[in-house]
Parts: C-alpha cells; structure tokens; sequence
C-alpha cells in the first residue's frame, strides 16, 4: 500500500505544478504554447531530456538489456549521447533563430513559409501526427498497467492475493490490486490531461523537469541499494561470465555489427519528433542550448547505465522470462531489493517516464492550432484566446480518445509498441528534410514532398513485410529467414524484425529520403529570391529564380 | 576553413569510434569489478561525447543566431501572414 500511497502524493505534487505554471502564466499563445520562450538553461535541459525519457526507452531498454545484453548501452545510449546533441547544435539552435525571428512555433510552420507551400506542411502535419499517436496510448496505458502493478494486494505471506473473476464466460484467478488497469488508466490520463490544460508548455517543462531530477535522484540510490542487497553487482558479474549461458549478455554476441551501426541513425528522430522540435523554441536564449548539449550525454548515461546493467542482472535473478515479460524487470528488482517507500519513490519516477505522454499531448494539441486552426484563419477571425482554448480542448480530446482505446485495444498492445518502433525510422528518416530546410539553400518544396512520400510508404512497406512474414520469424539464436528467396539475403526476417542486408531498415529509409530530397528539388523551381534572402540573409541568392516573394496562399 | 575541417574530422572520428569492433565478444576486465569491458568502453564513449560537444560550442557556436533586438514577427501562423 505504501507504494501506492507514494505514487499517489507524486500525481498529486505533478498536477499542482501545472496550476501553478497556469497562474504563472499570462493568457497568450507564445505563453501557452512555447511558455513564453523563456525557460533557461537548466529547466530547459532537464525538460529537454525528461521529454526524451519515456517509458518505451526506459522500460524499454532494461528488457531488451535482459534479452541482449550490455550492447544495448550502445544501441540505446551512447549513439544517442552523441547524435542528439549535435542534433541540437546543428538543428535545434536554428529552429530556435528562426521561431524567435519569424514567431514560428511548429516545424510545419517553418516548411510551409521556407517552400512557400501550404501542402508539404500538411503532409508533413498528417505524417508526424499519425506516428505520435501510438506513443500517447501507450503512454496511458503503461500509466494504467504501471499503477495496477504498484498496488498488487500482498497476503500475509508477501505473495500476491488471488480472486475468482469471469473473463468471457470463464472463472479465472487474477492478482488483486488496489486500483486495477482502468481506473489506473483514468486516473493518469486525468492528471496528464489536467496540468498539460492548465499549464501548458510551461507546467509541461517543469513536470519534466521535476521528473528528471527524481529519476537521476532516486535512480543512483536504488542503483546501489540493489547492488548492496544482492551482495555487490562484482559477484553477479563474474558468476554471469563464468556462466555459459549467461556469459553471451556481458559481450555483444546477440547483436550483429550491422544492426549496431545502423541503430546510430534511429537517434536522428529525437530532433523530427514534434515535441522536442518545439521544446527548442522554449529557450530564452540559444546560449540555453550551451549546457544542453555538453551536459546530455552525461545524463543519458546516469539513467541508461544503471536502467542496461540492471536489466542485464535480472537474467541473473529471474532467468527465463519471455521478451515482453522482461519489460517489467526494473520493478521486480525494485520491489525484491528495496524497502517499501524507496519502492514507492522509485515506482513514482517510473510513473514520471511513463507520463512522458504529456509534451507529445501538448505537441499534437500546438500542431492543431497552429498548424490547421491558425494556418486556415481560425486566429485571425476569433484571436489569440481562442487558439489557446482550440489547443486546450484538443488536449481533452486527445487524452480521452487514447484512453478510450487503451481501454477497448488493451491487449493490442503490441500492435502500438511495434508503431512507435517504426515510428522512431519514421522520424529519423524525416531528418534529411529538415537537414535540406535549414541548409540547402536549393531544395524545394518538390523535393520535400517526395521525401516524405517516400517515408511514408516505406513505413507502410515496412508494416505490411514486418506482418506478413511474423510465420516464418526465427527465435533468437536461429538463423535469419529469407522473405522473398530471388532477393536471397538483401531482404530478411530476424527475430525482432525485417533486415535490409543485415542493416535495420532505418539505414535505406534514409538513405531514399536524401536520394528523393535531392532529385525532387534538382528537378523543380527553387523557392523565390525573397524568400531565400529571408532564410539565408547573409548570402546572395543564387538560383536565379525570380520568385514574387508574395504571401504563402492555398494556391500554392 | 582549417578549424571547420578539423573538427569535421573530429565529429566523424567520434561516430565511428561508436562502432567498437575489437570490444565485441569480450567481456574482460571487469573495470570497476563490475563493468563488462564493452560497456564501460561505451560509458567512456558518453564521456567523450560531452567532451566533444563542449569543444563544438567552444570552437564552433552559431553566434549569429539570436536576434537580438529583432522584434518577432508577431505571427499567428495563418497563410495571410505578412512573410
């Protein structure tokens, strides 16, 4: 109960930090949306990184860490450490320059007046919203999951307490919990829901940050308490090596080289997610960026370090547990190892990843009003309040929409986590486009769309192979099964998924969106002089296009 | 032009010292008594990143980019925005 208890007085703490950001807060869109460009330097790196710290990264690498072993720190973590930052060096402090000079707030924004085309930005719109959706059912329903497992009812015998329920006319025993799946649902969704209405960006960003510093916090406590009541992680670790079964997770025996390059690209996401692009445009001042950039690394590796080597340490204590099963070592190893209210704390911080939902609630909800209702004149005939309270509502209808089918499509779970895996390729190959935006003074609004296209039907490509094919998908430790045998090894099925000669399919999909970018915008008129002399002041113009340099309108 | 080169090379060295083939199936020593060598090379890795990142923003910073004394468009995003 105590766990329980805790989590309660955390959701409790997260949404008056949300009411206390809306009465902070000044009533305008700039201060909804993007808290008034204000946060600085250490809000917005801890906002910043808690916006990339969710529950799928989290959860997510202790199993897999179990299931692979200690290479996942490089999958997940170091290539991340690297490519993020320079993500924001490069990208991020530009989109800042440019929301700060033109009042951008969204990357559509900025496409749709750099191409002088209304059409990329909605497609890029619809594309980027579709791939943010699942992120935001899961998140609700791990809320929901997270919160029945931290109130299990304990017999006398510290084992689980049982009851009889009927499940489609049959009596099954399940475990009983104080707050079972759908009020757990509810009660997150309500939270999230609450102080992402009030608070906006504002109340967003200090949730993160709040929830950053209690994971790093807490994390490193735990970290040792497990490793001190287990006997030293030193002993665990010699006894795995000695082990040949479970030597093979202390190397990278279970990764193949070209998977492990090819997943130094998937990182290229984390600037193409809607809400991190406008989390830039937070900063008071790019110098914000500074701090960000030198210190991420650094945090990724207090929260992966110990999120791999646990995970890794659970095969130790609980072997055998099936992928997906491992999702939840973390809490096992909590629950087994530490007191109760530290249990509670640390199930608290796990609830903060879990909740991570709330910038991609806000993201879509800014899209919204930016995007459609300001872009189609929504602003300009009802004002600035009313495109705050469009954001506001659309931040109700989202959350009960992704908790109503967290609730109809719970045990289709799978279905959303294998969205979100596509989703990150999705993102990342969308990075070329924003690359070309911010650099390549000739691209064009042609060679933009076909990129996107190309994103987007390989991902449907990739669903309708990675669906077809899961008969013939090997278990771990077999070999790859060849999908279409005249393709011979360039097209194969792993057990975790459909392989391009060995690489993820993150690597052609990216590949294709430079190769598209390129050729669309070779073959099509360049955006007009004037506006290529707004975007790139200090060199002349040299494609030679006389463009008007009219307004943007829906003809074109 | 040399400093752009140089630290090209350096960002491009660093991406593929990520691809740490010679550490691949070993597991000793155990640095610390308890990091597999892979591992704590990566953790290394993460160090050497910040590292990276702090002489990027020492030697490579975009100081053009704030706009001070820019006013803000004042846009609200509609398509009949003055550009």
């Amino acid at each position: 109960m105590i766990p329980a208890v805790v989590v309660l007085v955390y959701l409790a703490i997260v949404l008056y930090l949300g009411i206390f950001a809306f009465r902070k807060g000044a009533s305008s869109k700039e201060d909804y949306f993007v808290a008034g460009r204000s946060l600085g330097p250490y809000v917005f790196l801890l906002a910043l990184f808690g916006t990339n710290m969710t529950a799928f990264a989290i959860l997510g690498s202790s199993g897999l860490a179990y299931q692979r072993g200690i290479g996942v720190y490089g999958l997940m973590a170091s290539a991340s450490g690297l490519v993020i930052p320079l993500c924001l060096f490069f990208i991020g402090t530009r989109l800042w320059g440019l929301g700060k000079k033109f009042g951008h707030i969204t990357q559509v924004q900025y496409f749709r007046d750099r191409w002088e085309c209304s059409h990329v930005g909605t497609v890029i719109f619809l594309l980027t919203s579709l791939m943010l959706v699942p992120y935001i059912i899961i998140g609700i329903m791990g809320g929901g999951h997270t919160l029945e497992a931290l109130t299990t009812v304990m017999g006398p015998d510290g084992k689980p307490q049982l009851h009889e329920v009927v499940r489609d006319g049959k009596l099954v025993a399940e475990t009983r919990h104080w707050v079972g799946y759908e009020v757990g649902g509810a009660i997150v969704a309500v939270v999230v829901m609450s102080y992402v209405f009030f608070g906006g960006m504002r109340g967003t960003a200090w949730v993160n940050t709040f929830q950053t510093v209690l994971f790093l916090g807490f994390g490193a406590v735990a970290f040792a308490l497990i490793s001190k009541n287990l006997g030293g992680f030193d002993r665990i670790m010699s006894e795995m090596a000695a082990d040949p079964k479970t030597a093979p997770l202390l190397a990278r025996q279970r990764i193949p080289m070209a998977e492990f390059f090819s997943y130094t690209l998937i990182p290229l996401s984390a600037i193409m997610f809607p809400h991190i692009a406008i989390m830039c445009m937070t900063a008071e001042k790019v110098a914000s960026f500074k701090k960000t950039v030198v210190f991420y690394p650094i945090c990724i590796a207090l929260i992966w370090l110990p999120c791999v080597v646990l995970g890794v340490v659970a095969a130790h204590q609980f072997p055998g547990l099936k992928v997906g099963e491992s999702d939840d070592v973390i809490l096992r190893l909590l629950t087994s190892n530490t007191d109760a209210l530290l249990a509670g704390v640390l199930g608290a911080a796990i609830m903060a990843c879990v909740m991570a939902s709330d910038s991609q609630i806000l993201a879509l909800a800014t899209m919204f009003s930016q995007d459609v209702f300001g872009y189609y004149g929504g602003t300009r005939r009802f004002g600035d309040k009313a495109q705050v309270w469009t954001g506001r509502a659309f931040v109700v209808l989202v959350t009960t929409f992704a908790y109503l089918v967290g609730l109809r499509l719970e045990d289709k779970a799978g279905i959303f986590e294998l969205a979100i895996r596509f989703a990150f390729s999705g993102f990342a190959a969308l990075a070329p486009v924003m690359l070309a935006a911010l650099f390549w003074k000739r691209s064009t609004r042609w060679g933009a769309l076909a990129s996107t296209l190309w994103v987007a039907s390989s991902m449907a490509a990739l669903w309708w192979l990675h669906d077809s094919t899961t008969g013939i998908a090997p278990k771990p430790g077999q070999p790859h099964a060849v999908i279409f045998p005249a393709l011979g090894a360039w097209l194969v099925r792993s057990p975790g998924g459909v392989l391009v000669h060995g690489f993820l399919p993150v690597l052609p999909m990216v590949l294709g969106s430079v190769f598209w970018m390129a050729v669309g915008s070779w073959l099509s008129r360049p955006p007009s002089t004037a506006t290529l002399a707004r975007y790139f002041p200090d060199r002349e113009p040299s494609t030679g296009s006389a463009g008007s340099g009219r307004p943007l309108s829906a003809d074109n | 032009m040399k400093k752009r080169i140089s630290l090209t090379l350096l960002v491009a060295a660093a991406y593929l010292l990520h691809q740490d083939f010679w550490n691949w199936e070993k597991i000793h020593p155990l640095v610390f008594g308890f990091l597999p060598v892979g591992l704590a090379y990566h953790v290394g890795y993460s160090l050497l990143a910040a590292a990276l990142m702090a002489v990027m923003v020492r030697c490579a910073w975009p100081e053009d980019l704030d706009p001070a004394g820019t006013p803000p468009a004042g846009q609200d995003g509609s398509k009949e925005d003055p550009t």
